[in-house]
């Protein structure tokens, strides 16, 4: 046996967009264990709880994470109206799901982009986030906020969308389309791209599974797991199916995630045909007495959104599962027996949001 | 097979204009709709504090004797709560950012008009006065 040394990894490294840290041990080239650490970016929003009313915390909870916005403050109202017996008008439903599904492709489009730079492919990079701005502006015409949205609230949902509007998003998309394929095929085609991807940092079928693995990345590992199949918001009256690769190698999780991005087309498209006429929100009074376990699909896996009500206007508890802290478990068995220079590609190959997973 | 993946995507970046704006020599774009700042009509607010219960970061502060409307620029998140609430239609948001600052300040305070039973209670305080 050789001799084992111990390098640091993050929390500020080149490939990192937000700060993990890693205690790599290495024998020779060869990482044999590796030694999570977060605690970073803890900011105690869950505590804030206490502090805010709960129809005003719906824009922390909204704050957790900069990329998946739109979902977590949709998962944290799914709690408050599932506590509180409230039927949200259909169009609401059909409208969260439209701004999901674009959080979505933005999201994807954004790991694609630091994707290619994890790997030393700057034009792609840029071809990835050019196309993630006709994302952006769609959203910023519709909800008002590029990143953070703010259109969700309790009961509802605070903007409507004109149908000319929905149908210019949707043939938007559908011009994007040819675009996106260009892009796909040089994730999914360019030798050097697959030279680099294919077989690094493999994740069984039954690891995936027995570690927690969520998302795209137990997807990439053979498992058809996708909590928009449980049919809240509207996808229960949306026909899709979830992207499965076998392989469990980051070309996997790279292919999961980018064909991910014509389902979200396909389902908004639906959407924009189906969404019925009507109210957008509903008179919400009282205060949610109870405790809810509110689960939704976000671009990095499933997010659990905890909620337990006193009566009061001030909720007693939150608590979130975010994917990337089930996503991290899985890592470390990935990293154990990869090289050291393949270790940039496979961290970011599960799409951490740190800043999701500490809240 | 995988070797010119990318041409058709780089001839046609080489054959449009630049996906990026010069900023300064050219306007920023924004929607309509996006949320920038929030503006106030000072004379049609009849002080009533609803945006000051309503805003969920503390920035609007509603002094009701001395007839002033804050806001801090900082804190303020722009979720358009305040403009919602708002009886008299005085908030609105525009969609230009705030202007960057170089010193933690922001807030900007507004006088609000007195409110209109005041005009008798001062006359009636002369009276007593005389």
């Amino acid at each position: 046996m050789s001799k084992q040394v111990v390098i640091p990894f993050g929390p500020q490294h080149p490939v990192l967009p937000e700060p993990l840290h890693l205690d790599l041990v290495l024998e020779d080239e060869k990482v044999v264990d590796a030694i999570p650490t977060i605690g970073y970016v803890h900011r105690g929003l869950e505590k804030l709880v206490e502090k805010r009313e709960y129809p005003q915390y719906v824009y922390i909870a909204e704050r957790i994470c900069g990329i998946c916005s739109f979902i977590h403050g949709m998962t944290y109202c799914q709690g408050i109206e599932g506590i509180m017996n409230l039927e949200i008008p259909k169009r609401a439903d059909y409208l969260r799901t439209i701004w999901s599904e674009y959080s979505r492709m933005h999201s994807h489009l954004l790991w694609l982009g630091l994707f290619a730079d994890a790997m030393g492919f700057e034009s792609l990079f840029m071809n990835a986030w050019r196309l993630r701005e006709h994302i952006l502006d769609d959203l910023e015409a519709t909800t008002g906020g590029r990143v953070i949205q703010g259109s969700c609230k309790v009961g509802g949902v605070r903007r409507d969308i004109s149908s000319e509007k929905l149908d210019e998003m949707a043939s938007g998309l559908d011009s994007m389309q040819g675009e996106l394929h260009d892009l796909v095929n040089v994730f999914l085609r360019d030798s050097s791209v697959r030279h680099r991807l294919k077989g690094t940092g493999i994740l069984s079928k039954d690891d995936a599974y027995l570690q927690g693995a969520v998302g795209p990345t137990i997807r990439a590992s053979g498992h058809s797991y996708d909590t928009r199949k449980i049919g809240y918001a509207a996808y229960g009256d949306l026909s899709f199916e979830p992207v499965v690769a076998s392989a469990g190698d980051s070309y996997a999780r790279c292919e999961v995630r980018a064909k991910e991005m014509f389902t979200s087309i396909d389902i908004v498209k639906q959407a924009v045909k189906k969404i019925p006429d009507g109210p957008i929100d509903m008179k919400v009074t009282g205060a949610p007495d109870g405790e809810y376990f509110a689960r939704s699909e976000q671009p990095r896996g499933e997010v659990i959104h905890y909620i337990k009500g006193n009566g009061t206007k001030f909720l007693a508890r939150h608590r979130v599962r975010t994917p990337t802290l089930a996503n991290i478990t899985p890592l470390v068995t990935i990293l154990k027996g990869c090289e050291l220079a393949d270790v940039p590609i496979i961290v970011l190959s599960i799409d951490p949001c740190i800043g999701c997973a500490e809240r | 097979m995988g070797l010119f993946s990318m041409t058709k995507m780089v001839f046609r970046s080489v054959s449009r204009k630049p996906a990026t704006l010069m900023y300064p020599v050219r306007p920023a774009k924004s929607a309509a709709a996006f949320r920038g700042r929030i503006l106030i009509e000072p004379l049609k607010c009849i002080a009533c504090r609803k945006c000051e219960k309503s805003c969920p970061t503390q920035a609007i502060t509603v002094d009701v004797k001395v007839r002033t409307w804050q806001i801090d620029r900082l804190r303020c998140i722009i979720c358009n709560c305040c403009v919602e609430d708002c009886p008299t239609n005085c908030l609105s948001t525009e969609n230009i950012y705030t202007n960057p600052m170089t010193v933690r300040e922001g807030i900007e305070i507004y006088t609000v008009p007195p409110k209109p039973e005041r005009k008798k209670e001062t006359v009636d305080n002369s009276k007593t006065e005389e």
